[in-house]
Formats: C-alpha cells, sequence, structure tokens
C-alpha cells in the first residue's frame, strides 16, 4: 500500500508497485489534465510536482513516492500559478494545448526556485517540455512576463 | 571512444581472444565482458611492465561508454553505446546535478527504473540517489587511457584525493558502482567492482605507472 498526498488530500495506492504515477494520477484518480506524450522522460507532457520539484511522473514507480507531496496541473497554486495562468492567457500561449500542463508545471517550478529567471535560465528548465505546435517563443516571453508581473 | 575502447579490449585480450576463437565462440563472449583477475598479473615480472597492464586492463572499465558517458568533456552528458548527447537536451549545473528546474532527478530515480508498454529498445531510466556527473577537471571524453591515467593521480583533477582514496573510490563507491548494474537494456562495464578494486590497488602499489600518449 502505497499512501501520499495528491493536490492536498491524502491519497493510497493499492494495485502493482511498478505502476507509473501518470497511470494512477489519470487512470485511478482520474484527473487527466496531466497528459502523457511518450511514457519515457523524453517530452515533459507528463509533469507534476514531487516534494515541490518538477517530476516526469510516467517514469516514477508508484512505490517510489510512499509519503510524498504530489501536485498536479488541477491543484496547481500560490502566486507563482496565477502569474503564469494570467501570462499564458494573456499572450494566448497555447495553439494545440496537448502539452501546456507540462509546461505550466516546470515554468511555474522555475519560477518558485528562479523568480525572475534570464532568457538562458528559462531555456535550460524548459528544455525537456516539447511542444510540437512550437509555441516556444510565447511561452518563454509568458514565463517573463509571470515575472515580471510579480515584482514589487 | 567506442573505438577506443575496442583497441584499449583488444591490447588487454588479443592474446585471450585469439585463443577464444580457436575455442569456441562462447569463450569470446565471456572475455569480451570480464575482466583479468589482478593476481594473474603476478606473471609479468617486471613491476612497471605490471603496473602498466593493470591500468590497460582497468581501461576496459574506464572508457566503457557506462563511464565515459557521465565524465563528458562538455556541459552535455552522454548516452548509450553510441555516447550521443544525452536527449532530452541537459546540462551540467551547479554540483553536475543539472540546470534549475531540469536536474537530473526530474527523471532519474534513485534505481534503474523499468518503463511500462514501451518498445523493447528502450527497457528502464537509469538511476541512482547520487546521479550527478563527473566535474569537468574530471572529464575523459575524448582522452586517451594515457590522458585519462595521468589526469587521475593529479589532486587537482582527481578531486583532491590520495591514491589510496582513489583506489577507495573506484572500488566502493556506489556511482561507480552503478556501471556493473546499469539497468535492464544496458551493457555492464566488465567484471565486477570487486575485481576492478583489485586491479586498481594493484596499478597503485605498483607505482600507478601510466600508457604513454
Amino acid at each position: 500500500m502505497v499512501t501520499f498526498t495528491l493536490n492536498g488530500k491524502e491519497r493510497s495506492f493499492d494495485g502493482d508497485p511498478d505502476t507509473p504515477l501518470l497511470w494512477v494520477i489519470r487512470d485511478f484518480e482520474k484527473l487527466t489534465g496531466t497528459k502523457y506524450g511518450c511514457g519515457v522522460a523524453q517530452c515533459g507532457a507528463c509533469t507534476v510536482h514531487l516534494d515541490g520539484m518538477p517530476r516526469r511522473s510516467c517514469i516514477t514507480p508508484i512505490a517510489t513516492i510512499d509519503g510524498s507531496d504530489v501536485v498536479t496541473i488541477e491543484g496547481i497554486s500560490g502566486k507563482e500559478a496565477q502569474a503564469v495562468q494570467t501570462a499564458w492567457t494573456g499572450l494566448d500561449v497555447p495553439q494545440c494545448g496537448y502539452c501546456q500542463s507540462g509546461q505550466i508545471m516546470s515554468a511555474v517550478a522555475l519560477l518558485q526556485m528562479v523568480p525572475k529567471p534570464t532568457d538562458d535560465e528559462i531555456d535550460g528548465a524548459m528544455t525537456g517540455n516539447l511542444c510540437r505546435c512550437a509555441t516556444y517563443h510565447r511561452i518563454r516571453a509568458a514565463i517573463h512576463n509571470a515575472a515580471n508581473s510579480m515584482e514589487g | 571512444m567506442k573505438i577506443k575502447l575496442l583497441f584499449s579490449g583488444v591490447a588487454a585480450h588479443c592474446l585471450i581472444v585469439g585463443a577464444g576463437i580457436l575455442l569456441a565462440p562462447a569463450v569470446v563472449a565471456q572475455n569480451t565482458n570480464s575482466l583479468r583477475s589482478a593476481e594473474s598479473f603476478q606473471s609479468i615480472a617486471d613491476e612497471r611492465a605490471r603496473s602498466l597492464a593493470l591500468f590497460e586492463e582497468a581501461g576496459k572499465v574506464i572508457q566503457h561508454p557506462r563511464c565515459v558517458n557521465c565524465h563528458p568533456a562538455t556541459e552535455r552528458p552522454l548516452q548509450g553505446m553510441s555516447m550521443h548527447p544525452h536527449q532530452p537536451p541537459v546540462f551540467r549545473g551547479d554540483g553536475g546535478m543539472g540546470l534549475v528546474g531540469m536536474q537530473c532527478n526530474t527523471c532519474h530515480s534513485e534505481q534503474n527504473t523499468p518503463v511500462v508498454g514501451q518498445a523493447d529498445t528502450l527497457k528502464s531510466i537509469p538511476g541512482n540517489p547520487a546521479w550527478h556527473l563527473a566535474p569537468i577537471e574530471m572529464a575523459w571524453e575524448g582522452k586517451t587511457l594515457g590522458q585519462i591515467c595521468v589526469q587521475l593521480k593529479d589532486p587537482k583533477r582527481n578531486g583532491d584525493k590520495t591514491m589510496d582514496e582513489i583506489v577507495e573510490h573506484m572500488a566502493k563507491d556506489d556511482l561507480v558502482g552503478w556501471g556493473w548494474q546499469p539497468g535492464d537494456g544496458r551493457e555492464p562495464v566488465p567484471g565486477t567492482q570487486e575485481e576492478f578494486g583489485k586491479i586498481i590497488r594493484a596499478w597503485v602499489d605498483t607505482g600507478a605507472v601510466c600508457p604513454s600518449g
């Protein structure tokens, strides 16, 4: 039995310990905002926050997160999340949108760690989040906008 | 680097492999992924020659992609037996742990992790509690075995270690040991960490002679 916190609520899972966290989130908890992209940590669509840090849920066996705190796109909160949401809608960042929950989880984590990131810091943190619509230029601009909105 | 690996393997094993070809293919397969015991080098009477032979045997491990991939000469780790640049594109960062927001543990766990529902070409994601890159001054990528040897003995490029500490690191370090337990779908480095540690110990005890070039 694995117990963990999911978006602030105590949860448990009693299935195969090798089950990826992503599958538990989507198939058992029915939180489908976190996406399956590649299944091998190559695209970032499945990014969640694990104990406050970005983590690819598709290659995270559920047995390894016992006692951990998991936050998904449905549960993200705080000033960075609010700033990112405002900046994302302001620039109309998504195109098809499939990768965007992963993009947002990585962007929020970056801003929590680096409140005013440079282009290089944004590129470094976001390099593992692929976007087939190539919205990268808007993502980078929106992160800058979110950072600027949190100043002062 | 794979070519260098092959050359070092050939240098160390031409006689054994040659004999293996004459005897049975199974013997060849075993020898290409094994280490000679440190004791077997006692047959080399000249201590300097013995030390050199020991290090060349150790080179089968040191220059294996499993080791060199995390001793890159650039800011980016390498992957696979082909030693291609790591995908996704990640970079060294503080302490070799990756850049902020894209650290090693964004993907790598404390243990090798089997992947589920994927092609047979990718069976697991490698992992270790200490997963990180070696510091840039310890870069091995693109260097000859002789250059790596000199580097290993240089406190400015070996983490300020004594030779005894180098032996301890090679023989006991858990992340070094990952090379022999690299997870499903990955070729381990030759031999065992214990055998490798004994070879490094014997190399140090015989003067830690380095190959030229």
